[in-house]
């Protein structure tokens, strides 16, 4: 992924929680954030793999990138 | 005859019968069609999906919210739970959402919920669920959201006669009165049944175009989706709460029986959802994985509860809650030794750590079916 100039990069820890949190969390941080910051949320509910990237379709927000590193999600999120 | 008392901006209570009647319409805005929103609760059923679509298709704006208090049956459940990782995982509110098109908002009451569930105006339903409460409570988070966003009504999906405590004929005013949205609560499914509300008098949306159902049967609903070309959706009826269930409602029952008075905080009221509970005495409780899913969750307590392991044999993750010596953890030992794959062997190895960190390791024998009495189970075996 590519960072541009201006884009802030902020980190949400949500390990261990179950849906709905993860999606909750991340819906209460990305209200805090710019338009163009990078979110980058970890999670362990396999879930969050579909609820993240729903909610930020419903809401108008881009997943630019998922990785899985043992049970670990990371979910990258570019806020609009 | 009815007798009113003015309660507000232009409702008035009949203080015979409380139900409440709107004297007048001014503040009614009928001269600016297309122009209102409403916001409906997404439980993520079938009900808030049709309610919500009803309105949609007569051309209304509508975000939905959805509220978490932690008793929330799917999610969870399925996430823990590893014999369920075959079947596509999804937020079924999210998805109603995404289905529609529409914005989604979650709203975190875990902590404002606790009065509702701890000491409901209503009291409970057959096991611990307040639903009375809970529906005006939502209702009451529904409105205040509806007034800092300036939308105009509230739509949900409930159905007259559905549900055996909110949803009875008398007790669906009380949640329009209690929860202060009064008629800018509107119930497309079977808005025909009850007085019409300001969105219909006012003309924003058709009354005509809105529904009668009632009673339990769910074929009006199923009916309605494959007119709507909807052939997906979460359970249609009921069970999205852990409250009604009688087994969590034990186990919730026991906890505050336990500590001695009624509150919890949401750990608690995550691990009354997970393994088996057994209370092998009154001072302590043994929380027992049922497969792998479950004991993934569990480990992920282990920091801040003794807890047991089987070293010799395939077996369950244990959380031991509350107070044991030397010759409880024995018993519980034998008790997880019971739950693993060797069950039936003359001993089994089993690993235990207290929460000071102090770690043993001991060989028991397990017990035996027999020598585990019922009573020691709280809700379901």
């Amino acid at each position: 992924m590519v960072y541009r100039r201006g884009m802030t990069h902020h980190t949400l820890d949500a390990r261990h929680l179950l849906c709905p949190l993860p999606v909750i969390r991340t819906q209460n941080r990305m209200k805090t954030l710019n338009k163009g910051d990078v979110l980058v949320v970890t999670c362990t509910d396999p879930g969050a793999v579909n609820d993240i990237p729903m909610w930020c379709r419903i809401n108008g927000h881009t997943v630019i990138g998922t990785a899985t590193t043992n049970n670990e999600i990371m979910i990258t999120i570019r806020s609009e | 005859m009815p007798v009113f008392a003015h309660i507000g901006d232009f409702h008035y209570l009949c203080i015979i019968c409380y139900d409440y009647r709107p004297l007048l319409d001014n503040h009614a805005d009928k001269n600016m069609p297309g122009n209102h929103k409403a916001v409906a609760l997404i439980s993520g059923g079938l009900d808030s999906m049709l309610a919500t679509k009803v309105i949609l298709e007569q051309g209304i704006h509508v975000e939905g919210i959805n509220f978490f208090t932690g008793f929330c049956v799917e999610g969870h459940t399925h996430a823990i739970r590893k014999k369920s990782h075959s079947q596509p995982k999804r937020n079924n509110a999210l998805w109603v959402a995404e289905q529609l098109g529409i914005k989604l908002h979650f709203i975190d009451v875990i902590d404002e919920y606790k009065g509702i569930v701890i000491n409901p105006k209503h009291g409970y339903g057959a096991n611990m669920n307040p639903c009375l409460d809970c529906k005006g409570f939502m209702v009451k988070k529904a409105k205040q959201w509806m007034e800092e966003h300036r939308f105009d009504f509230i739509i949900t999906g409930e159905v007259m006669g559905q549900r055996p405590m909110s949803q009875r004929k008398n007790a669906m005013p009380i949640v329009a009165r209690e929860s202060g949205a009064y008629d800018r609560l509107l119930r497309p499914l079977c808005a025909r049944l009850l007085t019409p509300t300001l969105p219909e008098r006012a003309g924003w949306v058709d009354r005509e175009q809105l529904f009668d159902f009632s009673g339990r049967s769910r074929k009006p609903q199923m009916a309605l989706a494959r007119q709507y070309g909807i052939n997906d959706y979460a359970q249609p009826a009921g069970g999205c709460c852990f409250l009604t269930n009688e087994h969590y409602a034990a186990k919730l029952s026991d906890l505050w029986l336990t500590r001695g008075r009624k509150e919890y905080e949401l750990e608690d009221i995550m691990l009354l959802k997970v393994g088996r509970h057994l209370r092998p005495r009154p001072y302590f409780k043994l929380i027992i994985g049922r497969e792998e899913g479950e004991n993934n969750f569990l480990n992920g307590y282990r920091q801040r509860y003794t807890h047991i392991r089987t070293l010799s044999h395939e077996g369950p993750t244990a959380l031991l809650e509350g107070h044991a010596d030397n010759t409880d953890l024995k018993l519980a030992a034998q008790v997880v030794a019971r739950f693993s794959q060797g069950r039936m062997a003359p001993s089994v190895k089993v690993h235990v750590t207290v929460t000071n960190g102090e770690t043993r390791t001991l060989d028991v024998v397990p017990l035996s079916n027999n020598e585990i009495p019922a009573s020691w189970y709280i809700g379901a075996a």
